[in-house]
């Protein structure tokens, strides 16, 4: 076999399998939910902020995996009129006439992550109707679930694909806090 | 087997990104009235009665079913009935004598149902269609609370639970032999339009013969069991399933005429809970716990308002006390080791 023709039936052997690679519907999800996650402000509430020197920034080191357990907190906040709500400085923990809720942990730790008992169908049904799991609690404010239940199955479905793979963090997120009597 | 098939061939449905169909704005243009004036239902619509009904917080309710001309039911799958298209239900709930709400359902001609709820105004004159995310405050119940018209996102969460998204309208629920101790049992309708009556009107065509011949019932260890078995299948099991979108829990509260062994039972007692929710007694480690009422999450869930803690999660801002009664009485009557003692058929039918 001369070297041309050598050379053209090694491409031909390899391109294939790159075109295949390039292609590959799983990972074109995962694309595709990451891309969501990072545009659609899910770190904003989920990943925690932490002072540096240009200011609060996300701790990617913690990357959306909710409220820090080892932030207590154990009462709403007290705030006067015309305010009603106060947030920690993390970012995670909301405070308002609902009570304190705590931005979950989205990553796939087996023992803390949210998403552990989830299904891809039960975490669509989630965004569609604001309860856990679909059919349970509702999920309290500030969470717009509210508006990621208009994205499309496919796009919920990427995001649940992304977030099942991320890197997981062991972090036990708080129960919510009732509201003051 | 060929009940394993169906349940792949038609599993429950998911909520879409948006409606497909939208409902008559009016109540009485869904066809429920023969004279809305009057306020006479048409005649040729069947009421029904379920055996054991949902709490709905003292609600008073009646229920109509209408089958569109020549429409039969096929109850070829006693878990899973098939309404034609065209089939109408109605549910009308009254609070203190007056009407706040009706909702409707209606099987379109792509086979998807069509959910609706009507409010009625406070002289009772219209009922309008509600919001698609339903309506606080429709009714002032006692402790401050009130009464929510659901939205329809919260309709199909219970709802499609099951493969046929009807619930109260079941081989089990329209059973001849119905249980006397059924928490808020309602009078039969006249009528009795039950299993019977569906199949000698050429209604409901398919149901296995032996739940013809012989009413299906629950057995259960004790009638308090068979009624807090019953009333469990009523109000929990349209979601708690093995078929719906939370079977990964492992919960099994719906009585299902196929099968022979009891999952309420061993699903629950004795049965760790998995993972506490929000507000849960830390002595509460078991769903059911023999003899213990008091260290039984499942009660203590059916028991709190508290809302990221009680159950059912949505349609309810009161606790059943008589429900509440009747599984205290149920589970402290409990054998400790029930798993072992205790594996009976479910639903007899022979």
């Amino acid at each position: 076999m001369k070297p041309r023709v050598l050379l053209i039936a090694t491409a031909a052997l390899f391109a294939p399998g790159i075109a295949l690679a390039q292609s590959n519907p799983a990972d074109q999800q995962v694309k595709r939910g990451e891309y969501i996650v990072t545009t659609a402000g899910c770190h904003d509430c989920h990943t925690p902020l932490m002072m540096g020197p240009e200011g609060p920034a996300p701790d990617m080191k913690r990357a959306l995996s909710g409220h820090p357990e080892e932030m207590k907190i154990t009462a709403p906040a007290t705030t006067t009129p015309p305010w009603m709500g106060a947030f920690s400085p993390t970012l995670t923990a909301w405070s308002g006439p609902w009570g304190v809720s705590f931005s979950a942990n989205l990553t796939p730790d087996p023992e803390t992550g949210v998403l552990r008992d989830f299904s891809e169908q039960q975490f669509i049904q989630t965004m569609r109707t604001g309860r856990h799991l679909g059919q349970g609690r509702q999920i309290l404010p500030p969470m717009p679930w509210q508006v990621y239940g208009k994205l499309t199955d496919e796009d919920l479905k990427a995001v649940y694909a992304y977030l099942r793979q991320i890197t997981p963090i062991k972090n036990k997120v708080p129960d919510p806090i009732p509201p003051a009597k | 087997m060929v009940f394993a098939l169906l349940g792949f061939a038609a599993p429950v449905a998911v909520i879409a990104q948006t409606p497909a169909a939208s409902a008559p704005q009016n109540l009485q243009d869904t066809g429920l009235y023969a004279d809305f004036r009057t306020l006479q239902v048409d005649p040729r619509h069947l009421v029904f009665t379920p055996q054991y009904p949902l709490w709905s917080d003292g609600a008073l309710k009646r229920r109509w079913i209408s089958l569109p001309a020549g429409g039969v039911i096929d109850g070829s799958d006693p878990d899973a009935w098939v309404f034609p298209v065209g089939t109408r239900f109605w549910k009308e709930f009254s609070f203190g004598g007056q009407r706040i709400e009706t909702r409707y359902l209606e099987r379109q001609a792509d086979g998807e149902w069509l959910y609706a709820a009507y409010t009625w105004s406070a002289d009772g004159r219209e009922a309008t269609l509600t919001s698609q995310k339903g309506r606080r405050n429709a009714f002032q119940l006692a402790a401050g609370r009130s009464h929510t018209i659901p939205g329809v996102n919260d309709c199909k969460a219970c709802h499609q639970g099951v493969r046929s998204e009807i619930l109260g309208f079941s081989t089990l629920q329209l059973s001849r032999d119905r249980d006397p101790d059924a928490p808020h049992a309602e009078p039969r309708s006249l009528p009795d339009v039950d299993l019977n009556y569906l199949v000698e009107k050429g209604l409901l065509a398919g149901l296995p013969q032996p739940l013809v011949k012989t009413p299906p019932r629950i057995i259960a260890a004790s009638a308090t069991e068979r009624a807090a078995l019953g009333y469990m299948h009523g109000n929990c099991g349209h979601c708690h399933n093995d078929q719906g979108p939370l079977k990964n829990l492992g919960l099994f509260l719906r009585q299902i005429p196929a099968d022979r062994m009891q999952p309420a039972v061993t699903t629950t007692v004795g049965h760790p809970v998995r993972k506490p929710a929000p507000g849960q007694s830390p002595e509460a480690a078991l769903r059911i716990d023999p003899r213990h009422p008091q260290r039984s999450a499942l009660l203590e869930r059916m028991a709190s308002r508290y809302p990221p803690l009680q159950m059912p999660p949505l349609g309810t801002e009161l606790a059943d006390q008589d429900a509440v009664a009747l599984l205290q009485r149920w589970i402290s009557d409990l054998d400790a080791s029930p798993a072992e003692s205790n594996p009976q058929p479910k639903v007899h039918h022979q």
